[in-house]
C-alpha cells in the first residue's frame, strides 16, 4: 500500500491545534507573573466552557449535514430555568429534573429535525423559530434572576472538585497554602460527550451517514441512505447534546435568567468553524471543535488576564480568527480544484 | 414469468406536466444479457429507468422481478437495491468528501462484533475490488482526489459489488476515455457470464455493437421494438430511433476546401498559459474557420478554451482580437468582444435549473446588454421561439422550467443562448455530448452554417469522426500542452496518431 498522504482537512486540523498551542504559549510568556502558566488556568478554560463543548459537538454534527442550529443558546437558557424552577421552587429531585431536561431536549430536536428533514424547510428558519420559542418559554416560566442553592444534591454535585492526582501542577500560593489543580464534574461529562461523539462519527453508520448527507445529498439518497431520517436524527442529537450542555452550563453558573447564554449559538458555530467544520457540510470533526472551544476560551482568558482590555476585544479576536479560518478553508478548496 | 427472465415491465405509462413521457412501454431483461436501451433525447429512456428504480412513480403498468412474487413497485433507490436492482448514472452519484472505500461500502459497511464500522475489513475489501478492476489507487483517500473517470469506475464497482440481479448503466461512458471504456466492457462481460442482466443506456452506437446482445428502441415515449443485435444493423437502428430514413451523416461533409489562411485573422494568441492546467500555447483562428481541439480526456482541450475566453486568467503572453491587442480578465469582457463559450459541464456551468427555457435562452444576451436595458418581453419571446424552432428543442412550452427537459435538450437551450448573442467567435466544448444522432447532425450542420456566415468556431469533441466532418484544421493537445496542428490529411488514423504522439510522428 502506498504511504498514506494527508489530505487538506487534516492539515486544517493541525493548523487549529498549532494555533491553540502558539496562542497558549504566548499567553504563558506574556502573563507569566499573572499565573497564566498554572495548570489551573488551563483547567478553568475547560470548567468555564464545558457547556459550550457539548453544544459545539452537537453543532458540528448538524453542520456536517450542511445544516445549522441557532436555537441552542435559547435552549440552554430554557434548560437552566427549568432546572432552577424545578429543583428550587417545585422541589423535584435533581436527577429527575435532569432527565426531564434531557427529554425536552430530545423532543425539541425531534420537532426541529422533522421540519428540516421531512418537510425540507431551511434549517436556519426552523431553528430560528426554535430559538424564539425556547427564549419565550423561558420568560413564561420565570422572568426572575434565580440562583440555585437549595437543591443540595445538585449543589454538591456541582461543587465536587476532582483534583489532579500525583500533585501534578500543584503550587503554593502567596499565603503559603498548597493549591492542587482540579476540574469539576461537568468537565468530565463534557469530555465524555466529546469522546462518545468522536467515536460515533467515526465508527457508526449514523456518523458516516452525516458525512455522506453533507457531502452530496442527492448522491447519498441514490446510494440508498435515508437522508430525511439522518437529518432528523442530527437535529435530535444536537438538541440532546445541547441539553447536556445546558446541565453543564447550569452546574457552572448555578443560576438562571431569561438573558442567559445569549449569543451562545454563535460561539458554538464559531468554535466548529475554527475547528475546521465547513458550513457547506461534509467536512469536520469534533476534535477540531474541541480545539475551537479551547481557542475561544483562551482568547477570553487572555483578555481577562490582561485586565485593562475591554472584554469586547475577545469578540474582535474571535471575529479575526473566523475570517482567517474561512479564508484558509477556501484557499484549500481552491488548491484542491487546481490540483485536478 | 418465463424462465431466464429477470425483469419484465409491462404497459408502463407516466406523464410529466404537458408531456406524455412514457406511453404503454414494455421491456424485458433476461439473465446474462446486455440489453441496450436506445432512443433520442426525450424518448423516455431515463424516465423508464427512473420508474424502475423508484425515483419516478409510474401511473399504470406492472413490473415483475425474478424471485419476487407479485408486481414490484419501488419507492426509492434503496427499495430497488434491496430487490437486486442497482444503478450507475451519468453524473457520478458518490460523496466526494468520503474515502473511496466508504463510497464503495456506505449503507452496508462491514461491522465488527460490537456493531461498529470495521474500517480494516472495509479497506481490505475495497483494495480487492479495485485490484480486480485493475485500478491502482489508495482507497483510503477521499474520492474528490481522483478524476471523474475513476470516480465513475468506483460508482460501477459499488453497484456491481452489491450482488445485483439487474444492473442499470445509464450513460456511464460519457466521461470515460477509450481505455477506460474497454475496462468497463471487460467488467460487463464478466458480469454477463455470471448471469447478471445489464441494461445499458448510451449514445455511442459503436459501444452498443461492441457489447450488447439485444436492443430495445424507444421513440417519443413509445416502444418501437425489441431486436436481437444481429438483426438490427446501425443504419436500421438509427432509422428506428429517428423514425425516418436516415440521411447519411457523411453527406454533410463539405468537400470544398477553402483556404482560410487568406481570410482575416480573428484571434491571434501568443504564449498564453494558465498555471497547472495548460502550458504556454500559440493559437490563431481566421474568420469563418472551424478549428477542432483534439486530444485525450484531460489533455487540456477545455482548459485551452477557458484561457481564450478569460474564464481562467492567462499568466503570460499576448492576445489580439481583430488585430487589436486585448487583455481578457473575465468572461464578460470576452462576451463584449463577441465571444461565446458553451461549457462541457452543462450541469455546473451552463443551465440555471429554476429558470424557464425562455429565460435561459436570453440570459447571455441580457448579460451582454447590461442589467438596466431589459429586453422587451415580445423580443424575448421572439428570440426564444426562434431558437426552440431552429434547434428543435423538445419542450412543453417556452415557459417550462429547464430542469424538466432531458439532458440533450438542455444542451440545445444553452447552444441557443449563445447563438442569441450573435457572437463572432464561439467555443463549443462537447456540444453534442449526450445528444442523439439526429440532433448531432443538426448541430454539426449548424456549425458549418455559422462558419459560412463568417463566424469563427472552436469545436471540441471526443468523437473524432464528428470533428473530421466539421473542422478544417485541428489542434492537438497532450498533457496540458498544445503539441501540434493538423491542417492536411485530416483522417481518423492521422489524427489518432497525432493524439497518441511518440514514435508515430
Amino acid at each position: 500500500m502506498k504511504k498514506k498522504s494527508r489530505n487538506s482537512n487534516t492539515v486544517l486540523l493541525f493548523i487549529t491545534i498549532a494555533l491553540f498551542v502558539v496562542m497558549y504559549a504566548v499567553g504563558c510568556i506574556v502573563y507569566k507573573d499573572k499565573g497564566f502558566t498554572h495548570l489551573q488556568t488551563f483547567l478553568n478554560i475547560l470548567i468555564n466552557n464545558s457547556g459550550l463543548l457539548c453544544v459545539a459537538c452537537g453543532m458540528t454534527c448538524v453542520m456536517l449535514t450542511g445544516g445549522i442550529d441557532i436555537s441552542v443558546g435559547s435552549l440552554i437558557a430554557l434548560d437552566c430555568m427549568l432546572l432552577a424552577v424545578g429543583m428550587e421552587q417545585v422541589g423535584i429531585h435533581p436527577v429527575l429534573m435532569c432527565l426531564i431536561v434531557l427529554a425536552i431536549g430530545i423532543l425539541f430536536g425531534a420537532v426541529q429535525g422533522f421540519f428540516v428533514g421531512y418537510l425540507g424547510i431551511q434549517p436556519f428558519i426552523v431553528t430560528m423559530a426554535g430559538m424564539f420559542f425556547a427564549r419565550g418559554m423561558t420568560a413564561v416560566i420565570s422572568t426572575a434572576q434565580l440562583s440555585i442553592n437549595k437543591a443540595t444534591f445538585f449543589v454538591n454535585m456541582a461543587n465536587i472538585k476532582l483534583e489532579v492526582p500525583f500533585g501534578i501542577g500543584a503550587y503554593t500560593n502567596r499565603k503559603g497554602k498548597l493549591q492542587v489543580p482540579y476540574i469539576r464534574l461537568h468537565v468530565v461529562i463534557a469530555l465524555l460527550v466529546l469522546l462518545v461523539i468522536f467515536l460515533v462519527l467515526r465508527y457508526t453508520k449514523f456518523g458516516r451517514n452525516l458525512y455522506a448527507v453533507g457531502g452530496n445529498e442527492v448522491s447519498a439518497a441514490m446510494m440508498g441512505l435515508n437522508v430525511k431520517k439522518t437529518k432528523m436524527q442530527a437535529y435530535i442529537l444536537a438538541s440532546f447534546l445541547c441539553s447536556i450542555g445546558g446541565i453543564c452550563y447550569c452546574m457552572n453558573a448555578m443560576a438562571a435568567s431569561v438573558t442567559q447564554a445569549t449569543g451562545f449559538e454563535m460561539d458554538a458555530i464559531a468554535s466548529s468553524v475554527i475547528g475546521g467544520t465547513l458550513l457547506t457540510g461534509g467536512v469536520g470533526n469534533v476534535i477540531g471543535s474541541f480545539f475551537g472551544v479551547l481557542i475561544t476560551g483562551t482568547i477570553s482568558t487572555l483578555v481577562k488576564t490582561n485586565g485593562k482590555l475591554l472584554s469586547s476585544w475577545s469578540s474582535i479576536a474571535v471575529a479575526a480568527l473566523l475570517c482567517f479560518f474561512i479564508v484558509l478553508q477556501s484557499v484549500f478548496a481552491l488548491m484542491k480544484k487546481r490540483a485536478k | 414469468m418465463e424462465k431466464n427472465v429477470v425483469l419484465t415491465m409491462r404497459g408502463i405509462s407516466m406523464t410529466f406536466p404537458g408531456v406524455k413521457a412514457l406511453d404503454n412501454v414494455d421491456f424485458t431483461l433476461r439473465k446474462g444479457e446486455i440489453h441496450a436501451l436506445m432512443g433520442e433525447n426525450g424518448a423516455g429512456k431515463s424516465t423508464l429507468i427512473k420508474c424502475l428504480t423508484g425515483i419516478n412513480a409510474f401511473e399504470s403498468g406492472e413490473i415483475h422481478v425474478d424471485g419476487i412474487s407479485g408486481p414490484v413497485v419501488n419507492h426509492s433507490t434503496l427499495d430497488a437495491q434491496k430487490k437486486g436492482i442497482s444503478t450507475v448514472y451519468q453524473e457520478v452519484n458518490l460523496c466526494p468528501n468520503l474515502s473511496v472505500a466508504e463510497n464503495l461500502f456506505i449503507g452496508r459497511e462491514p461491522k465488527t462484533r460490537i456493531g461498529t464500522i470495521d474500517w480494516k475489513t472495509m479497506t481490505k475489501k475495497s483494495q480487492k475490488i479495485m485490484k480486480d478492476l485493475s485500478i491502482d489507487i489508495d482507497v483510503t483517500q477521499n474520492l474528490e482526489n481522483y478524476s471523474l473517470a475513476i470516480q465513475q469506475m468506483i460508482a460501477i464497482a459499488r453497484a456491481v459489488d452489491m450482488e445485483s440481479k439487474v444492473l442499470i448503466l445509464d450513460e456511464p461512458t460519457s466521461s470515460l476515455d477509450d481505455n477506460e471504456v474497454e475496462k468497463l466492457f471487460v467488467l460487463m462481460r464478466r458480469l454477463r457470464a455470471q448471469g447478471v442482466g445489464i441494461i445499458f443506456v448510451t449514445h455511442f452506437l459503436e459501444q452498443v455493437y461492441a457489447v450488447c446482445d439485444r436492443i430495445t428502441v424507444l421513440r417519443n415515449g413509445q416502444l418501437v421494438g425489441e431486436y436481437p443485435i444481429e438483426e438490427l444493423p446501425r443504419v436500421k437502428l438509427v432509422a428506428a430511433m429517428m423514425g425516418k430514413d436516415f440521411d447519411d451523416l457523411a453527406a454533410i461533409k463539405t468537400e470544398d476546401k477553402t483556404d482560410y489562411s487568406k481570410a482575416p485573422l480573428y484571434i491571434e494568441a501568443k504564449g498564453l498559459s494558465h498555471k497547472g492546467t495548460i502550458k504556454p500555447f500559440d493559437f490563431e483562428i481566421h474568420k469563418g474557420e472551424v478549428v477542432g481541439l483534439t486530444g485525450l480526456l484531460g489533455s487540456g482541450r477545455t482548459e485551452l478554451a477557458r484561457v481564450l475566453y478569460g474564464a481562467d486568467k492567462t499568466q503570460s503572453g499576448t492576445m489580439k482580437v481583430n488585430g487589436k491587442e486585448v487583455k481578457i480578465n473575465a468572461p464578460i469582457e470576452a462576451m463584449n468582444l463577441g465571444m461565446g463559450l458553451l461549457p462541457d459541464d452543462r450541469k455546473a456551468e451552463g443551465i440555471i435549473q429554476d429558470l424557464s427555457v425562455r429565460e435561459n435562452i436570453i440570459l447571455a444576451l441580457q448579460a451582454k446588454r447590461g442589467v438596466f436595458k431589459l429586453l422587451p418581453m415580445s423580443k424575448q419571446i421572439e428570440i426564444a421561439d426562434k431558437y426552440i424552432e431552429l434547434l428543435q428543442i423538445k419542450t412543453a412550452s417556452r415557459e417550462t422550467l429547464i430542469k424538466q427537459l432531458s439532458g440533450g435538450n438542455q444542451q440545445k437551450v444553452i447552444l441557443g443562448r449563445w447563438l442569441a448573442t450573435d457572437p463572432e467567435f464561439l467555443i463549443l466544448d462537447e456540444p453534442t455530448r449526450g445528444i442523439d444522432v439526429g440532433t448531432k447532425t443538426e448541430i454539426q450542420k449548424l456549425v458549418l452554417k455559422l462558419a459560412k456566415e463568417g463566424k469563427s468556431i472552436i469545436f471540441i469533441s471526443s468523437e473524432i469522426e464528428e470533428m473530421l466532418r466539421t473542422c478544417s484544421r485541428m489542434a492537438v493537445l497532450r498533457d496540458g500542452q498544445k503539441v501540434g496542428e493538423i491542417t492536411e490529411d485530416l483522417t481518423q488514423q492521422h489524427v489518432m496518431a497525432e493524439i497518441a504522439g511518440g514514435g508515430s510522428k
